[in-house]
């Protein structure tokens, strides 16, 4: 259990001032520039060595993604990128970031710069979070009028700017291409890869692009050192994690807490447990609306990290925990991500465009029951073929929570199919 | 994933106000030399709050214009990107999540208070649904990103938070006043603190705190 000394998102509450005399009493931007002096490759090893997996979804380590960076440029700039596209169904632990900690990221996009040799960084947050934005915005203006940004930011002799960028409604553009595509001024599509943006991303240069929570942890990780955080959690899953706890339980939150906690202590500590009681539950999706549902069984004894939702067939995604109790029909609640996906996809790539059309309209049936029973194998095998057959991850985004209902709750579809038909056969019986 | 279809009745023409402008050419520099198509989304949206919340054909041709880039490219963002606005919605143009996460909290008795106030039919799509009056405009959408205090509507700017059906009706009696209640919490909640109390960073730390 993670205590409150080893929080790094202190002001989540919005406790203090966000701005950034009160940063500054929190810890932040406290000897930055000595940080930057140590050099790219300290800063880097650090990261490494404090095992912080990128806390968008995909959990690919932090550190290698910005040692993959050109050591040298070739004359074309270097770019941070951040990913403040929050849109996954169940996430919502940038927005607070963003609001009442935005410092903690603008120190972060400093040092990470510095890191891969940018100078220049520029956040991409989702356009409905207007306010999260302004509040940012200003953040970003006190530091440069503070010298903390700039020609020579924090005294380091580094150049370097960070811009706010907001979007306009897409969350496609959480996807890293797409969002680069949609940074240059065109409709957020995603592009294929190669070529990877660490070779050609942002104006065909050399570009990082990293979620929030992983930048804003990295002053905190640096300053404290790589082994108190890797200390925190399973090997391989260090560090704490800020978890967004929706749906049916009687406190739905967002905490910090230790990486490989229990799913069943994050619920009952901060959440007030289950509504009903733990054996109310019916399931939940652990990480965001991409990844397959699990049954209670699971998440009797489940720890919230990366490996240990993979293992399970799930996935730690963002961290947001849906939770769903008996009074929930299961089925319609997938089927209402499905229409999300539907709603979503870029149309780029045809598996994606008509397939997440055709999975929204067959779960549309499988919520009455009208359905033969063999369609449920055949949905199964249309989720593969959108899986895997797409430009980027939207398609096997849609792909999954369907697969997940089926491998966990097929009897469920079964039934419903059985009670449709019955119910269609009744009246004729009578007749006779 | 589009705002809709173009409005019948277009104006002829449009221009930002000089402080749009002067803003415009702030932001158009936040990006480098040639790179200026890199402001549409930004500058379409300051052209959307300039024109009474719905972006006018001209005004996208006016961008374009501005960031010396061709009309086709301009609609294509402009109809690729929910938040543009492609026909006149209300003064209270409301956003109602109706993704999972608020569906389990409720959002169902939410589009429900909604449609008895405003008197409009629910369609389970992403229609824009308007008010007889025309002062509001109620759009299923997806995913707000904050979900532990579902069920959320966006009202302009503004996210909602922790609603029901009674208090969505009270919001839109508030709204119809012009008197619109502090934004966040509509059950006086703390942001996304557990309801009744935390659980973590006890206590309030000194820092920052005054």
């Amino acid at each position: 259990m993670l205590q409150d000394k080893d929080r790094i998102f202190t002001n989540l509450y919005a406790d203090g001032d966000w701005g950034l005399d009160g940063a500054r009493k929190r810890g932040d931007w406290d000897g930055t520039k000595d940080i930057l002096l140590k050099g790219r490759d300290w800063i880097i090893k650090e990261i490494q060595d404090s095992g912080l997996r990128g806390r968008g979804g995909a959990g690919f380590p932090t550190g290698m993604k910005w040692s993959f960076m050109p050591k040298k440029s070739d004359g074309r700039p270097h770019y941070l990128v951040v990913n403040a596209d929050e849109s996954e169904p169940g996430t919502c632990k940038d927005r607070e970031i963003l609001r009442h900690d935005p410092h903690k990221l603008v120190e972060g996009c400093l040092i990470a710069g510095f890191a891969m040799g940018a100078n220049a960084a520029y956040i991409y947050v989702r356009g409905e979070f207007y306010n999260e934005s302004s509040n940012l915005e200003i953040a970003v203006q006190q530091a440069y009028a503070a010298g903390l940004l700039g020609p020579d930011a924090c005294g380091s002799g580094w150049p370097f700017d960070v811009y706010v960028h907001r979007g306009a409604g897409a969350y496609i553009c959480g996807e890293e291409t797409a969002l680069i595509e949609s940074l240059e001024g065109k409709k957020g599509q995603p592009r294929l890869k190669p070529p990877f943006p660490a070779g050609m991303g942002l104006y065909g240069c050399p570009t990082t692009v990293n979620n929030v929570e992983s930048i804003a942890v990295a002053p905190t990780i640096i300053r404290r050192g790589a082994a108190w955080f890797a200390g925190i959690g399973r090997p391989k899953n260090s560090g704490t994690k800020l978890f967004c706890i929706s749906g049916h339980v009687n406190k739905p939150c967002t905490v910090e807490e230790a990486m490989s906690i229990p799913l069943k202590e994050l619920i009952e500590k901060h959440c007030g447990g289950v509504r009903g009681g733990w054996d109310n539950l019916l399931g939940i999706i652990p990480g965001g609306a991409s990844v397959p549902v699990l049954p209670k069984a699971i998440c009797d004894t489940v720890l919230m990290d990366f490996d240990a939702l993979r293992e399970v067939r799930s996935g730690l995604g963002t961290a947001a925990v849906i939770v769903m109790d008996k009074s929930t029909d299961i089925v319609k609640a997938i089927a209402r991500l499905s229409r999300f996906y539907m709603h979503e996809s870029c149309g780029q790539c045809t598996p994606c465009r008509e397939g997440t059309g055709w999975l929204f309209r067959v779960m549309q049936r499988m919520v009455k029951g009208e359905a033969e029973p063999k369609e449920i194998d055949m949905l199964e095998e249309v989720t593969r073929q959108i899986e895997g057959h797409t430009i980027c991850a939207l398609g096997d985004a849609a792909a999954w929570p369907v697969q997940g209902l089926i491998r966990h709750f097929r009897p469920e579809m079964e039934m419903r199919i059985q009670n449709y038909k019955a119910s269609r056969a009744q009246p004729r019986a009578a007749a006779e | 994933m589009s705002g809709g279809t173009a409005h019948a009745e277009q104006p002829a023409t449009f221009a930002f106000t000089p402080e749009n402008l002067a803003w415009a050419q702030k932001v158009i520099a936040k990006y480098p030399q040639g790179r200026q198509a890199s402001a549409v989304l930004p500058l379409l949206d300051r052209a959307q709050r300039q024109h009474r919340n719905w972006l006018p054909r001209a005004a996208m041709d006016y961008v374009a214009g501005l960031l010396d880039m061709a009309p086709i490219r301009v609609y294509e963002v402009a109809t690729f990107y929910s938040m543009f606005n492609l026909a006149p919605v209300g003064e209270w143009f409301l956003q109602v999540c109706t993704t999972t996460p608020c569906w389990l909290r409720g959002s169902d008795e939410v589009m429900k208070a909604c449609e008895r106030k405003l008197h409009v039919k629910a369609t389970g799509d992403a229609s824009f649904l308007h008010s007889a009056d025309g002062k509001f405009t109620v759009r299923e959408v997806e995913c707000l990103g904050a979900c532990v205090n579902a069920p959320v509507i966006q009202v302009n700017d503004d996210f909602y938070e922790d609603l029901d059906g009674a208090s969505t009706e009270k919001l839109i009696d508030a709204l119809a006043a012009g008197n619109p209640p502090p934004k966040g919490s509509m059950a006086g909640r703390q942001v996304s603190m557990p309801a009744g109390g935390r659980t973590s960073l006890f206590p309030v730390p000194a820092s920052g705190a005054e």
